[in-house]
């Protein structure tokens, strides 16, 4: 074998994708002489993956309508945790009637938010990225204000005596609280618990996306993100399909918070979804996406590294040095880490002139 | 002039200063609403002002050289905090230790800003963005040396009270009390009368011995003016009278208010007299100064309303910090007669024609980016000793949020930004900042709706602004666009 080609071969994988593996492979190895359990681990990488999946999922036509990467996804969040809230207060007690409605009041919300959002990002072309920042950061701080003063009444939700507002963490126990996980559920040997359920209904909304991305409207969209000029002379209203990625994006962050709710267990209002987008873009990007184009496998590669490293570092780094927070740290430098390498990937010398 | 033209003035004025004004009334209201004496409200913005302007400075250069809002201003509070953490930690207190650090993070903050110059230079039209998450990146690798680094592979002593029991990593909160709280701020007039008289010697000594140097003659008798007048401002503060009112380190509001309108009445009446002997500068009109001589004296008027008096009466400033506010706004204007300035403008205004006039483009940008860096790395160090207790992991995170969001609502924008605009935003920010819990408390009976309310002010003011500012670059694109795509070219090949 020659150099060229292990050049080759690292230039199609992707060095920080490389770089990523390596070290979550290291880190699984570092777990069996600590006494940790590889299988127990292996089965929180497969609970996180499924969890966060369809958030990072939401990427992708956000991506390839040519709006780059999403971090205002954080409006499809506060849509998808409004669902659950009234689904809450409804007292709904079939755990997938309750799901299920949450994510549909949660989708048509986030829709309508996603089409006045696109219409402003079609104002903003080239600056999508920094504003959607900003406007993820806003809705976050402006919902804070809601989640004091809506008029919710459900013991469940608000503060028991006392207290002003909805609870921090909102307890889904009585709701959908691991309904997906437990579908069909089970273990191989002690350890290794597969949410079968979840898995499914990741695979299934990536599936559906898939699909959407392969019809007629998808390819419209795609080719609308990749050369506005050529689709615009193809007959193609450029700025229409931008607007349906970004309606499409911001509705599967609502599935896709309702999903990591039911997993998780708990509903996390106020500044928990702040930081998401970042994350979801840190996967995707590590996935191997770029600013311009993600696909499905992006998607499942990069939630899984990205997840997997978070799940094995948690308790590695916890039996090396107890009480330390290392495992933050490293989401901090990778997530970003990734998203800096991303942007000096892109083309320099085009924006605000 | 008719009354519809003054009309048409005004409201075009406050149309320009939309923001602004609606965070003027949006201020009063919530003062209104808090129902926080004024005495408080002043005196707490007063301190604020100190605390954080010179951060807020610091933003400028960035603006005038075409990058935008540099959210990588946090790279230069880490810089700072870096410093300040080995500083305390061997044990120098005082103004002594507070300049150390500066000394230290100084190079620090310089070889991080030319980084971020560096890579900012190979995402150009991208800067905020990735000033945000370099922020966030230099944030994690900050954590790793304060958590691990410190005590894990560099032993420390833990009798110094700021390492984690155990020996590893850094406490969460370093108190300064004792060693550099109020380091600056303490800093007495007398001292820096002193510090003033030498630098002018100096001055005065190095401008003769310059121009004998490069075999000019030298301007010896302007040099001994420069040192007459030094001697003789000096020799005054010896005067007990006036050696006791320059003891002091706080300077009370009242008597700033009057040295100021003194300086501005006593500057405009030489202008005049200047003027009168025929020597003044050509673009110079008696009706200005005569105009701002009028402002002064309604303002003298001002200071005899009781409610502004007792506010003036009441606040002191720290008189150091201050005066390093205001030279970092002469800085900023002085730079921009220079040439580095210019470059810096022409960068700004278009990177294709810079490069066609020779400037060298990325040079100028790192250049820009080490200024900011270093200003804000000693910014922060101002906050720090003002604030006084050093909280290790959350005292930067929001540097660069709160800085940009003051900017903002002074009137700024994400192309032009001016002295003016910094420190009316600040003024705004913080106003808001200090009544929105109590305004909050007193209408809707909960203080933590005022608490998110600021935060969401801060967030969206920023996202409002970057909105309208793409919106309004649109449409300058599209009749661009085909120029553009053929004259970028050098410079995205230099890049």
């Amino acid at each position: 074998m020659n150099n060229g080609g292990i050049k080759k071969m690292v230039d199609s994988i992707g060095l920080p994708r490389l770089i990523i593996t390596g070290f979550f492979i290291i880190l699984l190895i570092a777990a069996a002489p600590l006494g940790l359990s590889i299988p127990a681990l292996l089965g929180d990488c497969i609970r996180r993956w499924g969890m966060y999946g369809i958030l990072v999922l939401a990427m992708v036509p956000a991506v390839q309508c040519g709006i780059g990467l999403n971090f205002g996804i954080s409006l499809g969040i506060v849509s998808g945790l409004l669902g659950a809230l009234v689904t809450i207060e409804m007292k709904i007690a079939n755990p997938w009637a309750a799901m299920f409605l949450a994510m549909a009041i949660g989708t048509v919300l986030a829709s309508l938010i996603g089409i006045g959002y696109g219409f402003l990002l079609n104002r903003l072309k080239g600056s999508e990225m920094t504003v959607s920042t900003y406007v993820g950061f806003s809705i976050i701080a402006f919902m804070n204000i809601m989640w004091l003063s809506l008029p919710f009444k459900s013991g469940e939700i608000i503060w028991p005596l006392g207290g002003q507002g909805m609870r921090n963490t909102i307890n889904l126990a009585s709701s959908f609280g691991e309904v997906l996980n437990n579908t069909a559920g089970f273990y191989i040997g002690s350890d290794l618990f597969i949410p079968t359920g979840l898995i499914i209904f990741f695979l299934l909304m990536c599936l559906v996306v898939y699909l959407f991305m392969r019809s007629k409207i998808g390819m419209a969209m795609s080719s609308a993100g990749a050369n506005p000029a050529f689709a615009r002379s193809t007959g193609i209203n450029v700025d229409k399909m931008r607007i349906l990625g970004t309606a499409v994006s911001t509705a599967l962050a609502a599935i896709g918070i309702i999903t990591y709710a039911q997993s998780y267990g708990f509903l996390q209002l106020y500044n928990a979804p702040l930081m998401m987008g970042f994350h979801c873009v840190a996967a995707v990007l590590i996935g191997g996406a770029t600013v311009s184009r993600a696909k499905i496998s992006h998607v499942l590669i990069g939630t899984f590294l990205f997840q997997g490293i978070l799940a094995v570092a948690l308790p590695v780094v916890n039996k090396i040095l107890p009480e330390s927070n290392l495992s933050d740290i490293i989401r901090i430098i990778i997530s970003n880490g990734i998203i800096l390498y991303a942007l000096s990937k892109t083309k320099g010398g085009r924006g605000s002139e | 002039m008719n009354n519809n033209s003054v009309k048409d003035r005004i409201l075009t004025t406050l149309g320009n200063n939309k923001v602004v004004v609606l965070f003027v009334l949006l201020c009063i209201a919530a003062i209104w609403a808090s129902g926080s004496p004024l005495t408080f409200v002043g005196g707490e913005l007063f301190t604020r002002i100190g605390r954080n302007g010179f951060t807020v400075l610091a933003l400028l250069i960035p603006v005038l050289a075409g990058m935008g809002l540099n959210f990588g201003i946090t790279i230069g509070a880490v810089a700072a905090q870096f410093a300040m953490f080995w500083v305390i930690y061997w044990g120098f207190t005082g103004l002594s230790g507070w300049l150390l650090a500066l000394v230290l993070a100084t190079p620090i903050a310089m070889f991080l800003g030319y980084l971020v110059g560096a890579l900012f230079n190979r995402m150009k039209g991208s800067e905020m963005i990735a000033g945000l998450v370099l922020g966030y990146f230099a944030d994690g690798i900050y954590q790793f040396i304060f958590l691990f680094v410190i005590g894990g592979i560099i032993p420390m002593s833990e009798a110094s009270g700021m390492i984690i029991n155990g020996g590893v990593g850094v406490k969460n909160t370093i108190d300064l009390t004792g060693n550099l709280k109020y380091a600056l701020d303490n800093v007495s007039m007398l001292n820096l009368a002193l510090v003033a008289f030498i630098v002018a010697i100096v001055v005065a000594i190095a401008r003769v011995v310059l121009a004998s140097r490069k075999g000019e003659k030298p301007n010896y008798k302007q040099s001994l003016i420069l040192a007459v007048v030094a001697v003789v401002l000096y020799a005054l503060t010896y005067v007990p009278a006036i050696e006791h009112f320059l003891a002091a380190d706080r300077l009370r509001l009242m008597n700033a208010v009057m040295i100021a309108l003194a300086a501005v009445v006593i500057k405009q009446l030489i202008d005049i007299v200047v003027f009168k002997l025929g020597k003044a500068k050509r673009d110079y009109k008696v009706k200005k100064s005569i105009a701002l001589i009028i402002v002064c004296a309604i303002f003298y008027a001002l200071t005899y309303i009781p409610a502004i008096e007792q506010v003036l009466m009441w606040v002191s400033i720290p008189v150091a910090t201050y005066l390093a506010i205001v030279a970092l706004c002469f800085f900023n204007s002085w730079l921009l007669r220079t040439r580095l300035g210019q470059d810096m403008r022409t960068v700004g205004q278009s990177r294709t024609v810079a490069n066609a006039a020779g400037i060298n483009v990325d040079r100028t940008r790192i250049i820009a980016m080490v200024l900011s860096t270093v200003l804000a790395c000693w910014g922060q160090l101002i906050y720090l000793q003002n604030i006084g207790t050093f909280s290790t992991y959350g005292a930067h995170t929001q540097v660069g949020q709160f800085a940009i969001a003051a900017l903002l609502v002074g009137g700024a924008s994400v192309r032009k930004a001016t002295n003016k605009q910094a420190i009316i935003g600040v003024i705004l920010f913080h106003t808001l900042f200090i009544v929105a819990p109590q305004a909050g408390k007193e209408l809707f009976n909960n203080a933590q709706l005022g608490e998110y309310f600021r935060v969401f002010v801060a967030y969206g003011v920023i996202a409002v602004s970057l909105a309208m500012h793409a919106w309004k670059t649109i449409p300058k694109k599209k009749e661009e666009e085909k120029t553009e795509e053929t004259t970028e070219t050098p410079a995205i090949t230099e890049a």
